[in-house]
């Protein structure tokens, strides 16, 4: 008896939900991502606002996965995919992340007609567009925002009591890390817990050490891993890691940035986020310019969305990317974010100072792709060169790091 | 007749099936997934390669030193949870007082997880707070350490939190162990006027060996697979150098961070291998003397 009721019951709420659904009318829109906290979730949000308004009745799910840089949630998404049953669209890192793991393999659809229809191959920079094409030239993704990796942060104070520019070669690095030695301050915040953080400062190098060219030569082949620029990157990161603080290994980059707020520490090389992070800490005399070495160089990497070949709600998803790669859509999402828009065309005064300065190294600057973030580099190739990091950074052995970075490469070239 | 002989088959049937399917059956596809080319989301043609993912296996760093941290953390963490658990059986075999207190707080840290475990300690052997702070305000500052921040600690780190969590079960194997010999044995040896030393030695330790070595496999196969602690203290990377990287969360970046599904399968069967060694002997012993498990 009690079955029976309990059977009515839940055929009563199940008709109920499917009632309510059928009365909405408007479509569903999955979307998967790992902005969970702060500006993220809310630029997030403030997308899904603005896509509720454009389709009324529109029901979106939000699916989030925890946890940093996207690691639980890319676990998730891959059993997901492979499980044949894709969100509608997915946060994925611009670049390789996306083509050499979801394109190659053919999960994607191409995007060129609505690239086309938006007019986006006037509005994004080329450097982008290149970074958007799989191996057969056609568009898979669209660009959310971007953000800028070779940053240098300085507390300035601490450069001026030790009497100290921001360096902008590496050899000026060095120069300013032995004065603010002498001063008593640790010249560079570092925290690698979770290893990447030092690939991250190890590109930047890679960058001061080959200019853009070279750089972007490691990824295609062109560039030598075995070659002296690569050994110059390296002699110099070890020196490097000579003026870092000692527990490096257990801090996380926010709390490295921390060190430099509170001038403990002189300057942090790292993403712009910090800019996001300082602000959300209220904090004021913290300068920046770029990397050493990296003057006219755009370090960029973005999140971006794209369309799987088996999303069940694609016409909602066509709208959804529509609006990422809309004006409107990266100015609302943009400035919560703290990072500037991929189309050149965004209103600069919604930012704040830092990103404004972004936005106009932007329109110049030579763009490459960050290996730390996944643009540059498949996902196997940047697990080995993290796996040789790890060692480089405790063992700071730089033939052997060399080897082991040439045998990555090798390893990613096979087919 | 028939339906007697009939239905202890049929009780065991599912279970049989199911453990075959998601257990050996898997078990099987793992090990072809090692001797195939399936290094990415999607292969085609898949091949037989042989032991090519083997081979490379031993040509990476990181392989070698997890196997040789599971070699240091399966010791560190056996020795310790033997030596505490029989120590805190021993004390509260003999004093009777509040002996139920005793036993739950010892047992306790058995029903947590690993990984909450895990983040407990990572803040408690963070190098600016918890252990840290303590040793300064005692005065014993030079006992600080980088725990698992530190190269050379890594995985011992590890283990003193595991040794945590299971000593107390270790003591309650060792208690069950103490109360099940007949005070008959103890009572002829001092008639035979046996010391206290020579009473341990000769009756206690001996009777207690069984204990031990049930204790030193289900111990052993912990440390064996111990992933989750490794993840929620040292992190994914495994700290720096991997120096408290394991084989298990070697796998896990492998499948799912580098997509080499064929060279993780490889790092699993390797794993297999090694709990096979430890718990087939056991399991032979254990069958001839008419205890199975």
């Amino acid at each position: 008896m009690r079955i029976r009721v309990m059977g009515w019951g839940i055929g009563v709420v199940l008709s109920l939900v499917v009632l309510s659904a059928m009365a909405q009318g408007g479509g569903k829109l999955e979307i998967f991502s790992w902005w969970t906290t702060g500006g993220e979730a809310a630029g997030l949000l403030k997308l899904f606002e603005i896509a509720k308004r454009q389709q009324p009745g529109l029901e979106i799910i939000n699916a989030t996965v925890a946890g940093g840089a996207g690691q639980n949630a890319k676990a998730v998404l891959k059993t997901r995919m492979l499980g044949g049953d894709p969100p509608d669209s997915f946060q994925v890192h611009m670049g390789r992340e996306l083509t050499d793991t979801w394109v190659v393999t053919g999960f994607m659809e191409p995007l060129d007609d609505l690239f086309k229809q938006a007019g986006w191959e006037q509005t994004f920079p080329k450097g982008v567009l290149e970074l958007l094409k799989g191996s057969d030239g056609r568009y898979y993704s669209v660009p959310a925002n971007i953000h800028r990796a070779n940053v240098l942060w300085y507390n300035k104070k601490a450069f001026q009591s030790a009497g100290a520019e921001p360096p902008k070669t590496v050899d000026e690095f060095f120069q300013v890390a032995d004065k603010l030695k002498a001063a008593g301050v640790t010249p560079l915040a570092l925290g690698d817990n979770g290893i990447w953080a030092a690939t991250h400062l190890f590109e930047t190098v890679l960058i001061g050490s080959l200019g853009a060219e070279g750089y972007r030569g490691l990824w295609t082949g062109k560039t030598d891993w075995s070659g002296p620029g690569v050994r110059k990157a390296l002699d110099a990161m070890v020196r490097m890691l000579g003026y870092v603080n000692a527990d490096h290994a257990a801090r996380s980059w926010d709390q490295a940035n921390d060190l430099v707020i509170q001038g403990k520490a002189g300057m942090t090389i790292m993403g712009d986020w910090v800019d996001a992070d300082n602000l959300a800490k209220g904090v004021k005399d913290v300068g920046w310019a770029p990397a050493p070495g990296n003057t006219g160089v755009y370090d960029a990497l973005s999140d971006s969305f794209g369309l799987p070949k088996k999303a069940p709600h694609r016409a909602e998803t066509l709208n959804w990317l529509r609006l990422i790669g809309s004006k409107e859509g990266q100015e609302a999402f943009n400035p919560l974010k703290g990072s500037i828009c991929a189309r050149t065309d965004c209103n600069s005064k919604l930012f704040g100072p830092y990103l404004q300065w972004a936005m106009e190294q932007w329109k110049k600057d030579a763009i490459v792709p960050s290996l730390a973030h996944g643009a540059a580099a498949k996902e196997s190739w940047l697990t080995g060169i993290n796996d040789a990091m790890s060692l480089f950074v405790t063992g700071k052995d730089a033939a052997q790091a060399q080897r082991l970075l040439t045998a990555a490469a090798a390893e990613a070239a096979k087919k | 007749m028939r339906t007697a002989r009939l239905a202890p088959v049929a009780l065991l049937l599912p279970s049989v099936v199911l453990v075959s399917v998601f257990v050996y059956g898997f078990i099987g596809w793992t090990a072809w997934l090692s001797l195939t080319n399936v290094n990415d989301l999607m292969v085609n043609p898949v091949r037989v390669v042989g032991l090519a993912n083997f081979t490379r296996l031993m040509t990476l760093p990181r392989f070698r030193i997890g196997l040789e941290n599971t070699v240091t953390f399966s010791l560190t963490f056996i020795t310790g949870c033997l030596v505490l658990g029989l120590g805190g059986a021993l004390l509260i075999n003999s004093t009777v007082r509040l002996e139920g207190l005793w036993r739950t707080i010892y047992l306790m840290p058995m029903a947590l997880s690993f990984i909450v475990t895990g983040v407990v300690w990572r803040w408690l052997m963070n190098p600016s707070s918890g252990l840290n702070l303590l040793l300064n305000g005692a005065g014993l500052g030079s006992l600080k350490s980088g725990w698992y921040t530190d190269p050379g600690f890594g995985i011992k780190a590890i283990a003193i939190a595991a040794v945590w969590q299971l000593s107390g079960y270790t003591m309650a194997m060792y208690l069950a162990g103490l109360r099940a010999i007949p005070a008959e044995l103890y009572e002829a040896a001092s008639v035979d006027g046996a010391g206290a030393r020579q009473t341990f030695w000769r009756i206690t330790m001996p009777l207690l060996m069984p204990v031990t070595l049930s204790a030193v496999i289900v111990l052993g196969h912990v440390s064996l697979k111990i992933f989750d602690l490794v993840i929620a203290i040292a992190g994914p990377q495994g700290g720096p150098a991997f120096s408290s990287d394991v084989p298990a969360n070697f796998m896990f970046q492998t499948v799912f961070q580098a997509n080499r599904f064929a060279e993780g399968a490889a790092v699993s069967v390797v794993l297999l291998v090694l709990v096979s060694l430890l718990v087939i002997p056991y399991l032979a012993w254990s069958f001839r003397r008419g205890i199975g498990w």
